[in-house]
């Protein structure tokens, strides 16, 4: 009785790590069973614990695994061995390929075709690991080139940009000190005036230095791809500012030296004002001017239309551009192409064609519209009733979602049942005290399969391995939240935005701006622009936000009467 | 059977009856852009403000030169009569100075099929 435990113990921890050695190996590394006995007796005791979906789902397994064929397991290999992450395997019907994408056909047919899942991995659909492999690999090597080729650029940048920021503020106090140095004992003495200045230098260095850290010193957020006009701008004002005060310094005050220290220093507190209004015209021009909103932007992705509109101010494109980026992680539902197609079932009729022949002479263009022209319009008219069927396809997938989410619903709230946070009070022997990891692990089997079976319908089950769903729980449980949370809420029954899945997959940083106007130029009524990635855009298209004239009406609240509507009747 | 709803105008000419101190017309007006018009049994559209004809007293002015009840009066001796409030409507009716109102109306009848008649 203890061996069928200890194998029961050994395949329950194998899947939850994403590096661990695939089952595989795993279960070559027990003593040699045959497979399906240990699948036989897995099923059974597990059929004990869990609840009575899991007796159903052996029975069904146990077809599957034997309609599967040595081409559907080699396959399944090659799959595992491409894919970068381990998705997650359910525990209650998965036994062989813990690596294995959930990813099925499309199939839409009913609730028996699940039970069977085991025959169809056959076909992976979209982005999935079968085509990522050729995807990343051009992707990863362009990103290279380009990044290689671009920090060059910014680094130099960045160093010219602090260089002179160095100098700027290091020549009050070389105007200061210099004289000290050079001509000493020439100097007229300077009294508390001095002093004053001296103090008044030292702090007016120290803001601008926080003042600086505060505005410049920040981590970019995104590489642009020209150069920041009102950066370049500024780095010109301060140079200039700079070399015109040396210039003076140097002919005036260097080469005659003069006596007058006061002068000098009063000299060097107006370099040092003047750099701090530098400094206010940035921060005025980086940071204040595009707050006041002025256009409305609107953000539409091409693969499914979810579009959203956001204010801005006066920005440059590519600001405008990183901007929309930025709330995009946030607001937009996360890309998903299994939900882009119509089923298969409903296209395949509309492929019969028309043969068009033409009798007469080739007159090439003219005869190739008309042709088409003539296909369109004859397909058109046919009477196809593919439309009836995507109706009722659209129907069923609703019900059948519907009836999944209950399941999903009931089996969370019971699992959640399971588990009390143990109060202090409370005595219990330490095996059965849990951290919140094993808490999670505990109850997440008792809803794995509706979990797995609900993100299937859904087809969200790329973006939830077993991994990211017990953190979840793991995160739930910590918290005290309710099982509203913890199974369902935004997190599963709903696509929620990109960044809440954190994998580097879907949080994809290379994207590229595409715009007729050069893209330093501000934003304008009417220009769109189109940000890129290889498998969908973001179109965005700029309006101005309308002059508004608001015009006072008073009222006086006495003036507010009524009466009685009437149909009065005269007589004339 | 259907029925065909038709409407069209008609000039009516009403000489005034001296009573006592008064002339009077013989019938009853109702409706004006300061009026309810929902509460109008007569007009087609629930919303039409106009002026109505409520009742024709029998034997009056206005039953002998044609008035029927229903009737929507349009104008009164070349004075609008769509767009006025209820008094002024009276008003333009009852002007001392004249003894004959050319009214302007417009009358729905309604006329069943052809069909349906010879059916019959």
């Amino acid at each position: 009785k203890i061996e069928p435990l200890k194998v029961t113990v050994d395949l329950l921890k194998v899947p939850l790590g994403l590096k661990k050695p695939p089952l595989k190996e795993a279960l070559a590394a027990l003593p040699g069973k045959p497979k399906s006995q240990i699948l036989e007796r897995r099923k059974s005791r597990r059929s004990d614990t869990m609840d009575n979906e899991s007796q159903y789902s052996g029975y069904s397994y146990k077809s599957g695994h034997s309609r599967s064929s040595r081409k559907h397991r080699d396959r399944r290999e090659r799959h595992r061995s491409k894919s970068r992450e381990g998705t997650r395997g359910d525990k209650s019907v998965t036994i062989q390929a813990p690596g294995e994408p959930l990813l099925d056909n499309e199939s839409t047919r009913g609730d028996e075709r699940d039970d069977n899942w085991g025959e169809t991995t056959t076909v992976v659909t979209g982005t999935s690991e079968h085509s990522i492999s050729h995807d990343d690999l051009t992707r990863i090597t362009k990103d290279m080139e380009d990044s290689a080729h671009l920090d060059c650029s910014r680094h130099l940048g960045v160093a010219l940009a602090a260089a002179l920021a160095l100098l700027a503020f290091l020549t009050p106090l070389a105007f200061l000190l210099l004289p000290q140095l050079l001509w000493r004992e020439e100097l007229e003495p300077c009294g508390t005036p001095c002093e004053g200045l001296f103090i008044s230098v030292a702090f007016k260095l120290l803001i601008l230095l926080l003042g600086s850290w505060a505005l410049f010193f920040r981590r970019p957020k995104a590489f642009f791809p020209r150069v920041f006009v009102f950066r370049a701008l500024l780095m010109v004002l301060v140079f200039l500012l700079v070399v015109s005060y040396w210039l003076f310094y140097g002919v005036r005050i260097l080469d005659s030296r003069d006596r007058d220290y006061r002068g000098v220093v009063q000299f060097a507190v107006s370099l040092v004002d003047a750099l701090l209004f530098v400094h206010y015209l940035a921060v005025v021009l980086l940071e204040l001017r595009q707050l006041q909103p002025q256009f409305t932007l609107k953000a539409v992705r091409s693969a499914d239309g979810a579009s959203r509109f956001y204010n801005v101010g006066h920005l440059s494109i590519q600001r405008a551009a990183v901007w929309i980026l930025e709330n995009y992680y946030h607001d937009f539902p996360v890309y998903n192409p299994a939900l882009l197609n119509l089923p298969k079932s409903v296209l395949s009729k509309k492929m019969s064609g028309f043969k068009v022949y033409s009798l007469g002479e080739e007159n090439s263009t003219n005869n190739s519209t008309g042709q088409s022209r003539a296909v369109i319009a004859a397909a058109a008219r046919r009477r196809d009733n593919s439309h009836n069927e995507f109706y009722y396809e659209e129907a069923e997938h609703e019900r059948r979602v519907r009836k999944r989410r209950a399941r999903l619903v009931v089996a969370v709230e019971e699992a959640f049942t399971h588990i009390k946070r143990l109060q202090e009070e409370e005595q219990k022997n330490p095996r059965e005290i849990m951290d919140p990891r094993e808490a999670a692990q505990a109850i997440f089997a008792s809803m794995a399969r509706a979990m797995q079976k609900y993100l299937r319908t859904t087809k969200q089950q790329p973006y939830h391995t077993m991994e990211s769903i017990l953190q979840h729980l793991e995160f739930c449980i910590t918290h005290d939240m309710t099982p509203k949370v913890g199974g369902e809420g935004g997190r599963y029954l709903t696509a929620g935005p990109t960044i809440q899945y954190h994998k580097e997959r879907w949080l994809a940083k290379q994207w590229t701006l595409v715009s007729e106007e050069p893209v330093t130029n501000g934003l304008k009524d009417g220009i769109v622009f189109v940000l890129k990635r290889h498998d969908f855009s973001l179109v965005v298209s700029t309006k101005k936000i309308p002059f508004f004239k608001l015009s006072e009406e008073f009222v006086d609240p006495k003036s507010h009467k009524f009466i009685m509507r009437l149909q009065s009747e005269t007589s004339v | 059977s259907y029925l065909i709803s038709l409407s069209f105008q008609q000039r009516i000419e009403i000489h005034k009856l001296r009573q006592g101190d008064n002339l009077i017309l013989g019938f009853s007006i109702g409706g004006g852009i300061d009026q309810d018009p929902t509460q109008n049994p007569f007009s087609e559209d629930k919303t039409d403000k106009g002026i109505y004809v409520t009742r024709v007293t029998q034997g009056g002015p206005a039953e002998v030169a044609g008035l029927q009840i229903g009737d929507k009066i349009m104008q009164v001796n070349g004075w609008d009569m769509t767009m006025v409030t209820h008094d002024q409507a009276r008003k333009r009716l009852t002007k001392r100075n004249e003894e004959v109102v050319r009214l302007l109306v417009t009358r729905q009848s309604l006329q069943k099929a052809v069909q349906q008649s010879m059916l019959s």
